[in-house]
């Protein structure tokens, strides 16, 4: 609304300015002619001249200048306008004139001054709009030092319109050095031409058609103008002649000077203009790629998008793109060739042994045309082949034809391959994603065999009055393959297991609940430790994959003898405490893990310990995990620190001792998250 | 994070194993390993001088070719274990299972001897 506001008091200014100098200008004449005292001042039609220039130039100001919607083509057309509505006012007049004919009133000086006045206005309004649309195709690319340069051209014209009106002579040389400052200011500011390169051709012709009738516009006014005021200077020498205004002369010098140049320019610019639009495509194109993994759905779009942008960009009159997809599936995508004529050519290639891109196996993008002219019946002169590489490996070949020879240049090779990489980014990407979602997906089925592993770890565990038993168990993220469990055997005998699967997720909880298996079927049968153990390792030798093995103790307590026989099948060794000697240690024994050796062998390699046990003694039985977590310094919780932490807390229950040995292990490792599998099992004799 | 190279000499096929080697990447010591196999060596010494830790997983890669090396000929030694690695071996009874030494040079003279 402000806008539209200034807009209408600038033209209404430069209307009131306009009459109010033809009157008086008219008044001095007049004057001047009959030798009379003229009754207003005659400084009062400059003062009016420059009222008019300064509300035309802000109702042009924000006319044109501030108007963000127009683009080059609207601003000469704006200049075009403005000149075609002056000119056919201005031969308006003239028809007046001619059908006026000999009558007296066109040789009355009067009568010419108005028409005069007319004529100059209406070319000083066309030349400031022309001025206004130069100055923002001028500052289209601003920089720093352009706008000062600028804005100091238009301070030197205000001064230059203010000087002519003081009617002040300094002298002619002042004029002169003056207008030639202006025009040197006028002649650089002139070379900002970046908006011609940002034409399209269609745009070009249509600028340089508008910018030919702006000439003739100019040419017309300036015609006309001059013969008018030649004609009443020989009349009256009151009469100021437009011509000795300097601000008129740079002005129209100015708008002429740039009209010009960009006509030149432009000119010039034409056989070039493809080329800049052939690279704004390519741009596009680039994006068209790079995007097309936010917006497509699969690769193979991502591979039409490549082709369709490399035959577009180099002008191939065939092309096609090889691609052996990720699961070995072969594809083909071709444009105005067929697929026999393809494989033709990378055959005809291969057999030649040229070991250029197309067998696949190097990565060096290669001219191949020359090998092109001795397959028979190949319209095509010319062949350039990209790879198209993903993480590292070739996963496709892209090919372009031509049937010109030498059809490729250099500016060419470039973008072509600057697509296919980016076509490899954008399939990597791509894969990337497909794997980021496949995660997912594992992840949730991860959470399933946790809760599976969870539910084959004991609710109940077995109790007597003879020892008390505390178990704890917590997994990382990940699905862990530690097991304990109890069972008891007959009234006096309880057997006790703790296990450890080797590697993480749904195998190690796989193997975990066949462990279960084998434990609750051969704990029953009253056996010895080291006969449970072979038995186990022969059931396992068949169900484990090659390098899994299991790690277990196997205890059987027997209450009556008050002792507990015991098996370590390559389990982390039990700490005890002995109450009687008030000292923990590790219990060093031998015997391999569950899965290790293959054949019967194995019950050389295990034994049954025997070991009495008191009130107050105290057996940890623990996984790696525990012995392994790391604090912030990467140093393990160790064996060491296990026992001295027992013997700190030796009179407590166990399920106060688990507590208290968990607490210090997330105190030591710092962090709520664990990266293994924490798990005890705990039992004090009583 | 686990870095392995491959290094021939003599006949032999050393392989260094620099780093950690957990569940994920003992996939790549396997794969050295198979390698090595693959390319008929059948003198192996496994440097560990630079191994910090080893997992289960690690110590089942080794132990999953105790029969093929049988079956082939093949003899490996593992030399240079820091304690901690010794450890895990020998609890897991892996330790009479493997040759081990503690120096490069033991190493290949064992390997020869192994292999005669």
């Amino acid at each position: 609304m402000r806008t539209k506001a200034i807009i209408r008091l600038a033209f209404l200014g430069s209307i009131v300015a306009w009459m109010v100098l033809v009157f008086s200008d008219v008044t001095v004449l007049f004057s001047d002619i009959k030798g009379l005292q003229p009754d207003v001042p005659l400084w009062l039609p400059r003062v009016m001249l420059d009222l008019f220039v300064i509300s035309l130039y802000y109702y042009y100001k924000y006319k044109i200048e501030k108007d963000e919607a127009l683009n080059f083509t609207d601003l000469l057309w704006k200049v075009f306008a403005t000149g075609l509505v002056v000119t056919v006012v201005s031969l308006a007049l003239r028809l007046i004139l001619f059908l006026l004919g000999d009558t007296k009133l066109p040789s009355n000086v009067i009568f010419v001054d108005i028409i005069y006045q007319v004529n100059l206005a209406l070319l000083i309004s066309f030349l400031l709009a022309a001025y206004t649309s130069w100055k923002r195709l001028i500052l289209y690319q601003k920089s720093k030092w352009l706008i000062r340069m600028w804005i100091v051209f238009e301070l030197s014209l205000f001064i230059v319109l203010i000087y002519d009106s003081v009617n002040f002579m300094v002298g002619e040389a002042f004029s002169v050095s003056l207008s030639f400052a202006l025009g040197l200011l006028a002649l650089v500011l002139c070379g900002n031409m970046k908006w011609v390169a940002y034409l399209n051709f269609k745009q070009k012709w249509t600028s340089l058609l508008l910018l030919l009738l702006t000439f003739f516009y100019l040419g017309y006014f300036f015609y006309t103008v001059s013969r008018q005021s030649d004609f009443i200077s020989a009349q009256s020498g009151a009469f100021l002649d437009f011509r000795e205004h300097i601000f008129n002369i740079s002005l129209f010098a100015f708008v002429v000077t740039y009209s010009v140049f960009s006509f030149l320019v432009i000119l010039f610019n034409l056989p070039t203009s493809s080329v800049f639009e052939q690279k704004l495509e390519e741009v596009v194109n680039f994006q068209r790629i790079s995007q097309s993994i936010q917006t497509e759905q699969s690769e193979e779009s991502v591979y039409n998008i490549l082709l369709e942008s490399s035959v577009s960009s180099v002008f191939a009159d065939a092309a096609w793109l090889e691609i052996d997809g990720t699961n070995k599936e072969h594809r083909l995508f071709t444009y105005q060739i067929t697929e026999k004529e393809a494989t033709d050519i990378r055959d005809h290639l291969r057999n030649k042994n040229v070991k250029g891109i197309l067998d696949q196996g190097s990565d060096r993008t290669r001219n191949l045309s020359s090998h092109l002219a001795s397959l028979k019946g190949s319209r095509y002169r010319s062949l350039l082949a990209f790879p198209i590489i993903v993480k590292g490996q070739t996963i496709g070949t892209l090919a372009l034809l031509k049937e010109l020879p030498e059809g490729f240049n250099k500016e060419m090779t470039r973008i072509v391959s600057t697509f296919s990489n980016q076509a490899g980014i954008s399939i990597e990407n791509f894969r990337l994603m497909e794997e980021a979602f496949q995660n997912e997906r594992y992840k949730e089925e991860l959470k399933i065999a946790k809760n599976v592993q969870k539910s084959l770890l004991p609710d109940r565990l077995e109790s007597d009055p003879d020892f008390e038993i505390s178990a704890f168990s917590e997994s990382a993220d990940e699905v862990g393959g530690d097991y304990y469990d109890t069972i008891r055997i007959n009234d006096h005998q309880v057997a006790l297991i703790i296990a450890d699967v080797s590697g993480k997720g749904t195998t190690a909880a796989f193997h975990m609940s066949q462990m279960k298996g084998i434990f609750h079927s051969l704990a029953q049968q009253e056996l010895d430790p080291k006969e449970f153990m072979v038995r186990a390792n022969q059931a396992l030798i068949f169900c484990l994959e090659r390098g899994s093995f299991i790690s277990a103790t196997y205890f059987v307590i027997n209450t009556r003898t008050k002792t507990i026989l015991y098996a370590r099948a390559g389990h982390c060794p039990v700490l005890y405490y002995s109450a009687e000697a008030n000292s923990s240690g590790y219990l060093k024994d031998r015997g391999k893990a569950l899965g290790m050796i293959k054949n019967k062998d194995y019950c050389n390699h295990i034994e049954t310990n025997t070991l009495p046990y008191l009130p107050g003694d105290i057996m940890v039985l623990y996984t790696d995990g525990i012995t392994e977590a790391k604090d912030q310094k990467g140093e393990e919780f160790g064996n060491e620190r296990l026992a001295k932490i027992l013997c700190e807390t030796t009179d407590k229950s166990p399920a106060a001792i688990q507590d208290y040995l968990i607490r210090k292990l997330y105190e030591y490792s710092g962090t709520e998250e664990i990266n293994d599998d924490y798990t005890t099992m705990i039992v004090k004799f009583r | 994070m686990v870095h392995i190279k491959r290094l021939q000499e003599d006949g032999i096929d050393n392989i260094v194993i620099i780093g950690e080697i957990d569940a994920s990447s003992s996939i790549e010591l396997d794969l050295t390993i198979a390698k090595s196999v693959g390319e008929k060596f059948t003198k192996i010494v496994v440097d560990c001088t630079a191994l910090e830790y080893i997992s289960s997983a690690g110590l089942g890669v080794f132990m999953s070719y105790i029969e093929e090396f049988k079956d082939k000929k093949i003899s490996m030694v593992i030399f240079g274990m820091k304690e901690k690695v010794a450890n895990t071996f020998g609890i897991l009874g892996l330790a009479d299972l493997l040759h081990i030494c503690n120096t490069k040079k033991e190493a290949k003279t064992l390997v020869n001897e192994l292999s005669v």
